[in-house]
């Protein structure tokens, strides 16, 4: 495969006029750096995926079962009967267009398949055309279409440009989710076979190692080694994480990619100097050592298993409640699913601060309670001697992710914590924040090296939006609280925005906080020199 | 395309009824029989769209969360658009089906000079789609004098309320403009904005004719074509207290009929179609559900168990290794 090598002023050259073919009649075109490469089977054979099978997504012949179209046919049905979501989004679009323009990857391409109502469409004609009276009547009149293998690629190839970032549903008047039908529609792939590489192997790792990385349990505590070397380095305080310590009061789980890869690693090393700070007898498991859940772009099944280990851990280390870190679709799953799927946690208890006293009210059922909830109450009870003027050299501005917005309504905490600990804050524009964000471009596993121009596109309509308070405040920094943005907003803004630096909220608490007995600081996080206090402006 | 075939499909109902009266005789087909077959089609067919709905379960608590939580008490929640009650979950729901609030939020995506995204007000399509609905709601409550004996007060209300211009005679009803540009509306952006030309098929198209076709041969048999009303009055009367008089069929005049066809054409297509979204918008969970899945726990009825890799099985597997590292173990 050819380098991609696109220039950012061609990329924003994106043509939005539909093209002169109706899109029932415009064949599917793979394009390079569009897809992920597929799945190896010895990826899928480890959780035990069917038909896992050698195939190329742009080769003419993907290897198919026999009777492929039956096991589609009957996984949808399977499908509609368990999800109401589905069915009733499979009846009710109006097809107004509300949804079309708030698409980071319709903006990022023009391609109107993109354009979440005909992302749907893609899957709706195959349902009016196998069930519903109309569409097996009036066929294309009413909508309606036969699974062919070009629908079928059609899907793979437009589910899998979809991140289940749930914009859309925030404009449609029905609520319609586009995140729900491409969940199903990668069910159904999966049925086949057809899922990609990045997705694949993150879950096999994650399911018999225990995070998406595949760190065994010694690369963990080395990993960690290391960065209490660096905060002693930089504080002159030494502190000692412990892992799978059974009667330790909290878990901690937080997704794999902070304890692996810049800049995420500095939010690690956050946790571990607040933690330290406030005494928290805490521990972390090399077992349940994932807080995020690739399991989650496959099956619901699988996801369940995955995830089922955070409860499991909690419950033989006898703790009393989990904490989470800073992690976007890992709280869609902790907020809006870990209960139902492995609850009652009743071996746990309401979670309480022990430092402020506060009852966790909002997670008394589930018993984790998300890190930045945890902070912002240290913080308004003053239990954090802060100074903020050592995250002076920074100009910040806060990226929500998708699924702390829109799928549980994380906004001020995080807001609340950066506005305590740096001293210049900017907001990117209203429509692009809180319930209206954008996505990085390169969620729900998305986040491979292959499909490039795909997550620059996608990450095109972000990427602007901090362009813009680049160029008016001269910010510098974009802080978000997730694992997958901290690594592809980096991507994108080395792309897009040049001179714009990516880090965790945890990353700026821990340079901000004034630790007891530590000495004075030169260096930040990052182990690069800490500007003077005054007159770097 | 599209447009074309919906736009013949509408007229060839028109010549349907225009034959069948004129031409056929078939009085009591159109005005006895095609509506009964309508009412019972529409709803059997509504109850068993939603009865089909209602059973596939929601396996989890997934509301599209639009604003702030419910976390710490100092924290300001937004109730409405992240409602942590039902209370909040009522006010939502009546927000979106009275005043379509998620489409009042629509907003336009332009690129602009050097390669800038913008996002601009777009409630054009929220305003009309508002107009519509309303206006078709005044319409169907108005036409309530017609199958109650004795006009009702609230009905008398909605009826002066809609006249209140005092214009033209008979009186000018405010509605009867109104749908009339709001479909209109709605019909030049399916063929003026190309994104949306695109998207649209038949079935966008067909409704939006039958329903212009509808309020305009309402118009014209109100304000133009003089029909006899107090026949149509008995029809209706005789339909609602299944006793239709087959006398009075033979003095209404044939746009009555063409009215009615399409009207019946209306019903029972409906619940076939994409007009079911009036039944479905009160089942949409990321709209419906209030957002306490840490609170309280939801309960997923086809939840089974599933085939995990134990804490156990990996001990197994890396225990040497924990055991170097200083992990504390299970089993030594």
């Amino acid at each position: 495969m050819a380098k991609f090598t696109a220039k950012p002023d061609e990329l924003a050259k994106i043509d939005f006029r539909p093209p002169k073919t109706g899109w029932m009649d415009t064949p599917v075109e793979i394009r390079e750096h569009m897809f992920c490469h597929a799945a190896k089977p010895k990826e899928l054979d480890a959780v035990g995926f069917p038909n896992a099978h050698e195939w190329r997504p742009n080769d003419e012949d993907w290897k198919l079962p026999e009777n492929w179209e039956r096991t589609i046919l009957e996984g949808m049905r399977n499908l509609l009967g368990k999800y109401r979501s589905f069915r009733l989004f499979m009846d009710i679009c109006v097809r107004c267009g509300a949804c079309a323009d708030k698409c980071h990857f319709y903006i990022g391409t023009g391609d109107p398949k993109n354009m979440p109502v005909l992302r749907a469409e893609l899957m709706r004609s195959v349902y009016r055309g196998n069930f519903t009276l109309a569409g097996k009547i009036l066929r294309k009149i009413a909508g309606a279409r036969e699974l062919t293998l070009n629908v079928l690629k059609e899907w793979w190839y437009y589910f899998y440009q979809c991140t289940e970032c749930r914009r859309c549903s925030v404009f449609c008047p029905y609520g319609i989710d586009q995140a729900e039908i491409t969940m199903m529609g990668r069910e159904l792939t999966n049925l086949l076979g057809l899922n990609i590489g990045w997705i694949a192997g993150p879950v096999a790792a994650c399911y018999m190692k225990g995070n998406h990385l595949g760190l065994e349990p010694h690369t963990i505590t080395s990993s960690m080694e290391f960065f209490v070397d660096d905060i002693e380095t930089i504080t002159g305080i030494r502190m000692n994480p412990t892992f799978n310590r059974k009667g330790a009061e909290i878990l901690f789980v937080t997704p794999s990619g902070d304890l692996f890869a810049n800049p995420g690693t500095y939010t690690a090393m956050g946790y571990l100097m607040l933690f330290h700070e406030l005494g928290l007898d805490y521990t972390w498991s090399t077992y349940a050592s994932e807080g995020g859940n690739f399991g989650f772009f496959t099956t619901n099944e699988m996801a369940k298993r995955l995830n089922s280990k955070i409860y499991a851990e909690a419950k033989r280390l006898g703790v009393k409640w989990i904490l989470g870190g800073e992690c976007g679709h890992m709280w869609r799953v902790l907020h809006q699913y870990m209960d139902t799927w492995n609850g009652p946690a009743d071996f746990l208890e309401e979670p309480v601060s022990t430092i402020t006293g506060t009852k966790f009210e909002n997670a008394k059922s589930a018993k984790m309670v998300h890190i930045a909830e945890l902070t912002a109450d240290l913080i308004k009870h003053g239990k954090l001697k802060l100074d903020p003027s050592r995250n002076d050299h920074l100009k910040v501005t806060f990226h929500d992710s998708c699924n702390t917005s829109r799928g549980m309504g994380l906004l001020e905490e995080p807001r609340y914590i950066i506005r305590n600990v740096c001293n210049h804050f900017y907001e990117m524009p209203e429509d692009t924040i809180r319930e209206k964000t954008f996505c990085c471009g390169s969620g729900t596993g998305l986040n491979a090296s292959e499909n490039m121009e795909l997550r620059l596109r996608g990450g095109f309509p972000r990427a602007n939006a901090v362009k813009h308070v680049h160029e008016h405040y001269g910010v510098n920094m974009l802080a978000n609280v997730c694992a997958i943005d901290r690594a592809t907003l980096s991507t994108s803004m080395e792309y897009w925005v040049p001179g714009v630096g990516v880090t965790g909220v945890h990353e700026l608490v821990g340079s901000a906080l004034v630790m007891k007995g530590e000495k004075e600081r030169t260096q930040d996080l990052r182990l690069e020199p800490l500007p003077g206090k005054e007159g770097n402006e | 395309m599209g447009s074309i075939v919906a736009f013949f499909a509408v007229i060839a109902l028109v010549l349907t009824a225009f034959l069948g009266v004129n031409a056929g005789h078939m009085q009591y087909l159109f005005g006895v029989v095609i509506p009964y077959a309508a009412m019972v089609i529409f709803i059997t067919g509504f109850v068993s769209r939603v009865l089909k709905w209602g059973s596939s379960p929601v396996p989890f608590c997934i509301p599209t969360t639009c604003g702030q939580q419910e976390s710490l008490p100092w924290i300001k929640q937004n109730k409405i658009d992240n409602p942590s009650t039902t209370f909040g979950v009522i006010v939502r729901m009546a927000l979106e089906v009275l005043l379509f609030r998620s489409l009042f939020r629509n907003l336009k995506t332009q690129m602009s000079e050097g390669q800038k995204l913008v996002y601009g007000e777009a409630k054009w399509l929220w305003l009309a789609g508002l107009a519509f609905h309303w206006s078709f709601l005044i319409i169907l409550v108005r036409h309530l004098r017609f199958f109650i004996e004795k006009i009702p007060m609230p009905v008398r209300m909605v009826e002066g309320l809609d006249s209140f211009l005092q214009v033209g005679a008979p009186l000018l009803y405010i509605s009867d403009a109104v749908i009339l540009l709001a479909v209109t509306y709605l019909f030049l952006r399916r063929v003026f904005i190309p994104q949306v030309k695109y998207i649209s098929l038949p079935a966008d198209y067909f409704p939006l004719f039958l329903i212009l076709g509808i309020a305009a041969s309402g118009v014209l048999m109100r304000y133009f074509f003089k029909t006899n009303v107090t026949g149509v009055k008995e029809l209706a009367m005789g339909l609602v207290s299944f006793s239709p008089d087959p006398k009075v069929l033979e003095g209404i005049g044939v746009i009555f009929y063409i009215h009615l066809f399409l009207i019946s054409t209306l019903f029972a297509y409906f619940p076939f179609s994409k007009l079911m979204h009036m039944g479905g918008v009160f089942m949409s969970p990321t709209r419906n559900m209030v957002n306490d899945s840490r609170k309280k726990r939801h309960i997923n009825p086809w939840n089974y168990p599933v085939h995990i890799h134990t804490y156990e099985e990996y001990e197994n597997d890396f225990r040497e290794k924990m055991k170097g590292a200083g992990i504390p173990v299970e089993k030594e």
